[in-house]
């Protein structure tokens, strides 16, 4: 078990120093001083070279990647060109309201995704089941920001349950902020839900097909029972997956759906970072981002060794 | 009374007869085994008694249990009998066993899922089983994982489950056929053991007559869903007065006469080789480790020869084909075709290879489906410089069909268009189509139903006849070997432990495996010779 | 053929006829600005209504479809273009170290969120549908790699590819004349899973305005649009919301009825 987390750790940091280089380099490629750009046209030559000197524009791409590389894991993300402030401190208020709320979405996903697949899966072929089934199918196709617009006009400008917009901040307690994210919740899980709850029935059938399903009913335990005792572990390692994958697309949904509910969450620092051209906080969200699901793959990588005793002895 | 008593025992699957009028019983202490090829419907009775049926099955009939009517036994009273009053043992120890949970968990699960005794004790009691079954506590831990253990072990685990609550009828389908020999020798002595022990009544199910000959106590032969002869194991042997059952035990020790050779050529010279695989690394910094498949294997084939190579599941087999293949490298000695070296620094000698085909083991997968049958067989053109074409190519393709009894019009067919037996016909075909020197069979009857493997063993021993074959015929099947090779290779843990001439080696082995082996072999009793269609050689 | 293939086929064709047809015809032309009947509830004139200029809404949405098929076809082409003879090569020699580098590879872009890669990609050459589907494209090349290197690799372990080695026929040759064909199937209901989500992907970039720019209509860009309005005059975000759910359920229902039909063994990646 120990060789088997330090080998997927290393591949994380492998990965990660991977998918920096290439965040680096792209960015690099745009064209455009940022000293110019911070300073505006006429600025004059000596200024322009002594920002360029604080920025560390002046040294090698190699220095200036291992600078920006140095700075993350001490928590310096640079100083933002329009803003001038710290990047970080930028990052850390904004992700107060998308990590809260990607958080909220995946466990309303998986609330709602496993009652509904084992439902499924265990009455397949009846009506319950191509029910369930027909529902996910509507599910997945709905577009997350659009089911947003939807629950707005029916749950904030018809019923008036909720606000249509806004975030009070957490410091007026975690109720009315949990309040404020439960639409934009909902609007973003109920998709995901949907995939979820398919893999999970897909998962539970074909485990259902294993001869050890069959030993199980011959020493006696009746279908449900067999269900819960060996199918529902093993169908796991598939769905564990499905489950890494959506952090990061329930993370990727927030930043969309933020928008919708105006909420001052990454979404609205990325499109106006982009907007405004302020490359460094574009890098340093994008790495966020990448960072985010490179972690959810090891902690995936270790559940599935939680899981599965046969990756626990092998390699 | 009889424990179990089967009458008149219908069986449809989706409106698809399955089973039709079955009687069979088993007494206590009794062992009965049921036997057949495949689509017999062997199987099907033993999940009947099970209730443990596919959906849209349909029963009518009689399944008593100790007086209790089973068919018409509401589920859950059902589900009390199974694991308590009926056990089950399956083919596949290999998948029957939950990948993630301990074995000891699995086997006190019987016990807890029956309410039979608090935690602790069943746990005590499971421990017992697996130390019954061989596996004892103190060496196998209970807190293993199947995947720990040899297929032999989790065959054990499936019957440590079977009669932790010491079922009164245990049931075994086909509880040896995943298992090498040696390992189903065992397997067998531990069931009988168990029978005579709990006073069980074992309904064992197998295609194999030999298995059940000196095990059961009477046998029930089925055919296509229906029993076609039933009685105690000496007076069936002695009278087998339906035909059916005099072709099951003739196809089951079939003979063939294969025709007499001069070999002096040689043709496949194997030398010193060694093949070695390397092992995944177990620490981050040390040196890798080799597992070695094929260790100094040395032998010469003549041209001519029919040569067997047999030897248990790993011994190295299967890597030994690929290398005289030429298919990968060897790390050490040499193979020689004809004189020519098979394998290259540029990879497989093309030259050499046209003098070599292959018959596999799964007559399914060893064709393309997308493909008909002309261009199937002809894929070993491949090897030639100027493959024949036009007229020329469609003659060569009906001469090779007419050689394996199949009719030149199959060619324009689709491969799912035929059964097993045929397939493996197709497949020689495709063998003999380039006119080789030397065809390697790698288990090529081995997935067969016993009456289609006398006829494809018939028709190597034709075309030794007709087309002056050289064979190397690996196999796992002894007495398969026995009948089909001239000369034979023991193989264990990638070492030739014995070479010789077949009958030689058969009646009196010199090697201590060798002597294992062929006692480990089940064999069909002598019967009076008025039941003899084949004269022994 | 199922029932919920023919549903997916029939809804997908009755897009694809509405994306055809605005080629040469469409109720009203799509830009035509018609301020004094702005933010119009369905009418016979006007079926879906008109927008807050005024604009025709099934016009727009019948050339928005367009788009976003269009979008969607050319980034599956580069995965699949892409992503089939690296799947393929890497199959070839399980472990060794083609596969090992194009795996790494796809494990690296497989890291990068689509969004990520989106808004990389925009901040530094600027929001376009070109941009949109580069960065859908290239997100595309892992999935059918891995896709069309699981289906090889299982088939490698078979006999026939084994007699086809025996029969001294190159690996190039075998993935060619006997993988290939036999992955095609699971290559398709991939290709449309793949499809579906383009489908989605166009319209959340466009939505945020990392996609189609105007005035090129786009069913996401009538959303982000619609955003304003939607409280007063609803209809104008209910219709392209159902055009996209639309397409999307018809390639979907097409998609998993295909996997049924042709085997119902065969696993996607669902992403």
């Amino acid at each position: 078990m120990l060789r088997y987390t330090l080998k997927r750790l290393l591949s994380l940091v492998l990965s990660l120093a991977v998918a920096s280089m290439v965040i680096f380099a792209v960015i690099e490629i745009a064209p455009g001083d940022p000293a110019q750009f911070m300073l505006g046209v006429n600025a004059q030559p000596d200024t322009l070279a002594a920002l360029r000197a604080e920025l560390g524009l002046d040294t090698s791409k190699p220095e200036r990647y291992l600078a920006w590389v140095g700075g993350m894991l001490q928590g310096d993300f640079g100083t933002s060109y329009t803003y001038r402030t710290p990047v970080a401190g930028m990052i850390a208020d904004r992700l107060s309201v998308s990590l809260p709320l990607t958080l909220y979405a995946l466990t309303l996903s998986i609330l709602l995704a496993f009652p509904a697949g084992i439902y499924a899966a265990s009455r397949r072929g009846q009506m319950g089941d191509a029910a369930m089934m027909g529902s996910t199918q509507l599910g997945v196709a709905i577009p997350n920001f659009w089911f947003a617009m939807m629950l707005v006009l029916v749950f904030a400008v018809n019923l008036r349950w909720f606000n249509a917009g806004g975030f009070p901040g957490w410091g007026k307690g975690v109720w009315s902020g949990l309040h404020a994210l439960t639409l934009p919740a909902i609007a973003l899980a109920l998709p995901q839900a949907s995939i979820l709850a398919r893999v999970m029935r897909s998962a539970l059938l074909d485990v259902l097909g294993e001869d050890f399903m069959r030993t199980a009913r011959a020493k006696g335990l009746s279908r449900k029972q067999a269900l819960w005792r060996h199918g529902l572990r093993n169908a796991l390692i598939p769905v564990l997956t499905i489950i890494g994958l959506q952090v990061s697309f329930l993370l990727a949904g927030a930043i969309i759906i933020e928008q919708v509910f105006y909420l001052p969450g990454l979404g609205r620092l990325i499109f106006q970072s982009i907007n405004s051209r302020d490359l460094i906080v574009v890098e340093s969200v994008v790495m966020l981002l990448v960072f985010v699901v490179i972690t959810v793959n090891f902690l995936v990588d270790l559940a599935y060794a939680l899981v599965d005793p046969r990756l626990r002895s092998r390699t | 009374m009889s424990l179990l008593e089967i009458k008149g025992l219908n069986l449809s699957i989706a409106g698809k007869p399955i089973l039709r009028d079955v009687d069979l019983s088993v007494a206590k202490g009794e062992i009965i085994a049921v036997t057949g090829e495949s689509g017999s419907g062997k199987s099907m009775t033993a999940f009947s008694v099970m209730q443990l049926l596919p959906d849209g099955a349909d029963t009518t009939g009689i399944i008593r249990l100790n007086g209790t009517e089973l068919t018409t036994l509401p589920e859950p009273q059902m589900c009390t009998l199974r694991g308590g009053q009926i056990g089950m043992v399956f083919q596949e120890p290999m998948s029957a066993l939950n990948p993630v949970k301990t074995i000891g968990d699995q086997v006190a699960e019987t016990i807890l899922i029956h309410d039979a005794m608090p935690r602790h004790q069943a746990r005590a009691r499971a421990h017992e089983m697996l130390a019954r079954v061989g596996l004892p506590p103190d060496r196998f831990s209970p807190s293993r994982f199947p995947h720990e253990l040899s297929g032999g072990q989790r065959q054990r685990v499936v019957i440590a489950m079977a009669i932790a609550l010491r079922p009164s009828l245990l049931i075994a389908d086909e509880p040896t056929t995943a298992l090498d020999v040696t390992t189903q020798a065992q397997i067998l002595d531990l069931l009988k053991g168990l029978v005579r022990e709990f006073g069980m009544g074992l309904l064992m199910i197998t295609h194999d007559l030999a298995v059940v000959a000196n095990m059961a106590d009477r046998i029930v032969v089925m055919r296509a869903g229906e029993v076609v002869e039933a009685g105690a194991t000496q007076v069936l042997f002695a009278s087998m007065r339906h035909p059916y059952t005099h072709m099951l035990f003739e196809a089951s020790r079939h003979h063939v006469n294969l025709p007499q050779k001069e070999c002096s050529e040689a043709l496949l010279s194997v030398q010193s080789v060694t093949r070695e695989y390397r092992l995944p690394r177990t620490r981050l910094f040390t040196q890798a480790e080799y597992h070695r498949a094929v260790d100094g294997v040395s032998f010469t084939l003549k041209k001519g020869e029919r040569l067997g190579l047999v030897g248990e599941s790993g011994c190295g087999k299967s890597t030994l084909t690929r290398a005289i293949l030429g298919l990968e490298p060897v790390q050490g000695g040499e193979i020689l075709m004809n004189g020519a070296p098979v394998y290259t620094e540029h990879g497989a000698n093309l030259n050499v290879r046209r003098a070599m085909q292959v018959v596999f083991q799964d007559p399914f997968g060893s064709f393309n489906p997308r493909h008909r049958v002309a261009r199937l067989i002809t894929e070993p053109y491949h090897l030639l410089p100027d493959p024949p074409t036009g007229s020329e190519r469609s003659d060569a393709v009906a001469e090779a069909l007419r050689a394996v009894g199949l009719s030149p019009d199959d060619a324009q067919k689709y491969i799912h268009e035929f059964s097993g037996g045929q397939r493996q016909r197709i497949a020689i075909a495709r063998a003999l189509i380039i006119k080789p020197d030397l065809i390697l069979f790698d288990e090529a009857v081995s997935a067969l139903d016993v009456s289609v493997r006398a006829r494809i063993l018939d028709l190597v021993a034709q075309l030794c006849e007709t087309h002056d074959l050289s064979y190397l015929f690996i196999s796992h099947d002894l007495s398969v070997v026995h009948t089909i090779t001239d000369r034979v290779l023991v193989m264990k843990s990638g070492r030739i432990v014995e070479e010789g001439s077949t009958d030689e080696v058969f009646s009196n082995p010199r090697h201590p495996y060798t002597r294992t082996l062929i006692d480990a072999a089940p064999v069909l009793p002598e019967i009076d010779p008025q039941h003899r269609s084949q004269p022994h050689v | 053929m199922s029932r919920g293939l023919w549903i997916g086929a029939c809804l997908t064709g009755l897009m694809l006829a509405l994306a055809l047809l605005s080629l040469v015809w469409t109720p009203y032309a799509y830009e035509k600005l018609d301020i004094p009947n702005k933010l119009m509830a369905p009418s016979l004139a006007h079926p879906m209504g008109t927008d807050h200029f005024g604009r025709d809404i099934l016009s727009m949405i019948m050339v928005g479809i367009r788009t976003s098929i269009g979008v969607a076809v050319v980034a599956v082409a580069i995965g699949l273009a892409f992503g089939i003879p690296l799947g393929l090569l890497a199959s070839q020699r399980k472990g060794g170290w083609i596969d090992e580098v194009i795996m790494r590879t796809n494990d690296v872009i497989f890291a990068f969120p689509l969004l990520a890669m989106a808004i990389l990609i925009t901040a530094v050459f600027g929001p376009s549908a070109t941009n949109a589907i580069v960065a859908f494209g290239i997100f595309n090349i892992p999935v059918f790699a891995r896709v069309s290197r699981g289906g090889a690799l299982s088939l490698w372990e078979r006999e026939f590819i084994f007699a086809a080695q025996v029969a001294g026929k190159s690996r190039l040759r075998i993935s060619a004349e006997h993988i290939l064909p036999n992955i095609l199937g699971i290559l398709i209901v991939q290709g449309t899973i793949q499809f579906a989500l383009g489908i989605q992907v166009e319209a959340a970039l466009s939505f945020v305005g990392l996609g189609v720019q105007p005035p090129t209509p786009s069913l996401g860009r009538m959303l982000a649009d619609a955003q304003t309005f939607v409280t007063i005059a609803p209809h104008i975000a209910i219709f392209p919301g159902l055009a996209i759910i639309g397409i999307v359920v018809g390639l979907n229902l097409t998609g998993d009825g295909l996997r049924d039909w042709l085997d119902p063994r065969i696993r996607v990646v669902r992403t």
